[in-house]
């Protein structure tokens, strides 16, 4: 399992590095998300400050449709869908380094909109640890969400329009814990909340989806 | 598809006696909770006449949430599971998440009702109405995948998924939403629990609203059933004008297999 | 001996139509069968369901002794299917692609270099990313993964199409030398001068069933004749080439 999931995870990020799809097209329109959340704010920094946490996660969510729909349009020529079927990969290796790919790509992603996020709205990160650990363990979620629900739309005619739908009320609780862990470390949260809890249950969400992608994703590769 | 479609006890046009009785059932129990929630039972000190629709919400919550999502949740993966994969599974997890949804946004209706005299606006981020909202969300997104055209069986194999992704999610975000709430310091004065003090004939009327939102929904959940399965019969008869026509595609007659 | 590929009376839809209407055949290891049969009669359909791809839903499938109503995905990592559409990834090379199949088949990739020789993707060819590549060349490309997969099942649907007399002459060597092996074919042709050649049988399908069915113990030109004798196709008999 582990194998097919290092040989999945790097097929999709070559092609990535040859393609530049992410990097040419998904980054500038997690940067332009946040502009507009500027405008839609601004001009006073205060609103953006307080929001920077929130923001920087919804603009992330967005960012993660956008490239569970790459990852998936990978395969969207209908012979390299057969063709990962017929390929005698284990679905769990399939699903683990599609995943792999998605949050690598996410994460070169966030730092990118961490960066724009303290330059923009000019928020001060006061606890590394935290804005790191969040983002990581938001991150293994979201892909492996992404990933389950991508391979579930991929057959589907509708699934440019379906997956945003599917995907982003089910990642809903790593927007609201990332955003707390994030503003206990930026301190533009509530007083005297830590981000301890909100890491644990995002830790939780990525151990329970990358669980169940594990075990459910063979039964989406058996038809259609 | 490994059994066959079940057929209803009668002719699909008159219900079978158990499913009249546990109408009338239904709708007797719902008569009476109506009857004693609004005219027996006294009004509470603090919410006045407002408190008679504890006898509502709570039930219609508790139905959309534990009855109806975890029957459809229970259904797939009863249905995933190779050994027990039937279509009664698909058939009833359908039926069951269909119902749920109607439930679940009465429950916001009623909610928000309830909350209107209370807060003074229509929507407040209180804990059980947002992850409520969610839910929502996520059983019409259930629909959505139910609407995709496609055979049976990969219809069924991706709402089963849809439908476990989903609640999986439940107690997550249940939890999630509750701390969103009790973390954050400072609750203000527009969030004044909802919930009254039940003592005496409150309590039995409580349990009787109980116990009739569930016979309605297992109810509606009977008929929603048969009406699934008579479409799929439906479904099934297509399929064989369809093999017909195939057939009638090629008229040489089919010579004996030479072994 | 058991048979390669069973089918009764199978039943495979695709949405709601059904693509195979009760279709019956029986395929011998090592044999080399040829489906013929006018657009939209199943012949892709019936790849795919062997290839485990189109799920059954009535009749029965046993395919290299895998129960296709019970298990369809077992079956897959044990045929080779060169489809309409390779299966290649565009922005990666030859190489690369040729690389991912076989390591992901759990294959050795010695064979590969010998695969690549052999259909005359060299040198500069190998580095090419398969966009850039024509129709012919992607299905050589296709084939030598196949070759180095070495499937128990060939499935070949309409493999002749894009590939000039030289690729097609080297397609024929391939598929002999892998049935010398073992290996079972079933092929999908439109282009009987071609596909006739290898074949042991020929099997005409339309409304996604069995018509005809032939043995070729004659000698080709025969069948050929028979077979313009009794389609609307324009056809020469002797413009046929016998290998």
């Amino acid at each position: 399992m582990w194998r097919d999931a290092l040989l999945v995870a790097g097929k999709d990020l070559r092609i990535e590095m040859r393609s530049r799809v992410v990097l040419n097209q998904v980054a500038p329109f997690a940067i332009v998300v946040l502009v507009l959340f500027a405008f839609a704010l601004g001009p006073d920094r205060t609103p953006m400050v307080q929001g920077a946490a929130g923001l920087f996660w919804v603009a992330v969510l967005f960012a993660a449709v956008l490239a569970v729909q790459r990852s998936f349009a990978l395969e969207a020529n209908d012979g390299t869908r057969d063709g990962l079927r017929l390929s005698g990969l284990d679905p769990a290796g399939i699903f683990l380094g599609k995943a792999a790919a998605v949050a690598a790509q996410l994460i070169v992603l966030e730092v990118l909109l961490a960066a724009g996020v303290v330059l923009f709205y000019g928020a001060h990160v006061r606890s590394y640890g935290a804005v790191v650990a969040a983002c990581a363990a938001g991150t293994a979620g979201l892909a492996a969400v992404g990933t389950l629900y991508g391979a579930l739309a991929a057959g589907v005619r509708v699934r440019e329009t379906l997956l945003p739908f599917l995907l982003l009320p089910v990642v809903a609780p790593v927007l609201l814990a990332g955003t707390r862990a994030w503003q206990a470390a930026l301190g533009t949260g509530p007083g005297g909340d830590t981000a301890g809890p909100w890491l644990s249950l995002l830790l939780v969400f990525a151990a329970v989806y990358l669980s169940l992608g594990v075990v459910i994703f063979g039964s989406l590769q058996e038809s259609g | 598809m490994t059994t066959p479609v079940p057929t209803p006890a009668t002719s699909p046009n008159r219900k079978p006696w158990p499913l009249r009785a546990l109408g009338a059932a239904a709708l007797v129990s719902m008569a009476v909770t109506v009857w004693l929630g609004l005219w027996v039972t006294p009004p509470d000190k603090v919410q006045g006449q407002l408190v008679r629709l504890v006898y509502i919400h709570p039930p219609i919550a508790w139905v959309a949430l534990y009855l109806a999502f975890g029957t459809a949740a229970l259904a797939s993966v009863l249905w995933l599971w190779p050994r027990t994969r039937s279509r009664f599974w698909d058939n009833l997890a359908a039926a069951s998440m269909e119902v749920g949804t109607v439930f679940t946004a009465l429950t916001l209706v009623t909610g928000s009702i309830w909350g209107r005299p209370t807060w003074g606006v229509w929507w407040a981020w209180d804990a059980r109405l947002t992850s409520t909202a969610l839910l929502l969300v996520l059983q019409l997104g259930y629909l959505a995948l139910r609407r995709v055209p496609g055979d049976a069986d990969s219809r069924a194999r991706r709402c089963a998924v849809g439908a476990v992704i989903a609640g999986v999610d439940v107690p997550i975000v249940h939890f999630s939403v509750d701390w969103w709430k009790t973390l954050h310091q400072g609750a203000t004065v527009l969030n004044p629990d909802l919930s009254p003090t039940i003592h005496g004939i409150m309590a039995w009327t409580l349990l009787l609203a109980f116990v009739a939102m569930t016979l309605v929904f297992i109810w509606m959940l009977i008929v929603r059933y048969r009406i699934q399965v008579l479409s799929e019969r439906l479904e099934g008869a297509e399929l064989e004008m369809a093999l017909h026509e195939r057939w009638a595609e090629n008229p040489v007659p089919v010579p004996e297999l030479v072994p | 001996m058991a048979s390669a590929v069973f089918l009764r009376a199978a039943v495979a839809l695709t949405g709601r139509f059904p693509a195979l209407a009760g279709i019956d055949l029986i395929v011998a290891p090592g044999e080399t069968l040829v489906l013929q049969g006018p657009n939209g009669a199943g012949k892709t359909s019936v790849l795919r369901a062997c290839a485990g791809l189109l799920p059954i839903t009535g009749g029965d499938a046993v395919v290299l002794g895998h129960d296709l109503r019970r298990n369809p995905s077992a079956v897959r990592r044990q045929v080779g299917m060169l489809g309409h559409a390779a299966a290649l990834y565009d922005e990666l090379s030859v190489v690369e692609n040729v690389r991912f199949a076989v390591r992901a088949a759990g294959g050795g990739v010695d064979g590969i270099d010998a695969a690549l020789d052999r259909l005359g993707l060299t040198g500069r060819l190998r580095r090419t990313t398969v966009a850039r590549l024509s129709a012919g060349q992607r299905r050589r490309v296709a084939l030598a993964v196949l070759m180095a997969r070495r499937p128990a099942l060939w499935l070949l649907d309409e493999p002749h199409a894009a590939l000039d007399a030289e690729a097609r002459a080297l397609l024929g060597a391939v598929i002999t030398e892998s049935v010398a092996h073992g290996s079972t074919v079933l092929l999908a042709s439109h282009e009987p001068e071609a596909s006739l050649p290898l074949a042991d049988r020929v099997v005409s399908l339309a409304g996604g069933r069995v018509v005809d069915e032939r043995s070729l113990s004659r000698p080709v030109s025969a069948v050929m004749a028979a077979e313009a004798e009794t389609t609307s196709r324009p056809f020469v008999v002797g413009d046929v080439h016998v290998a």
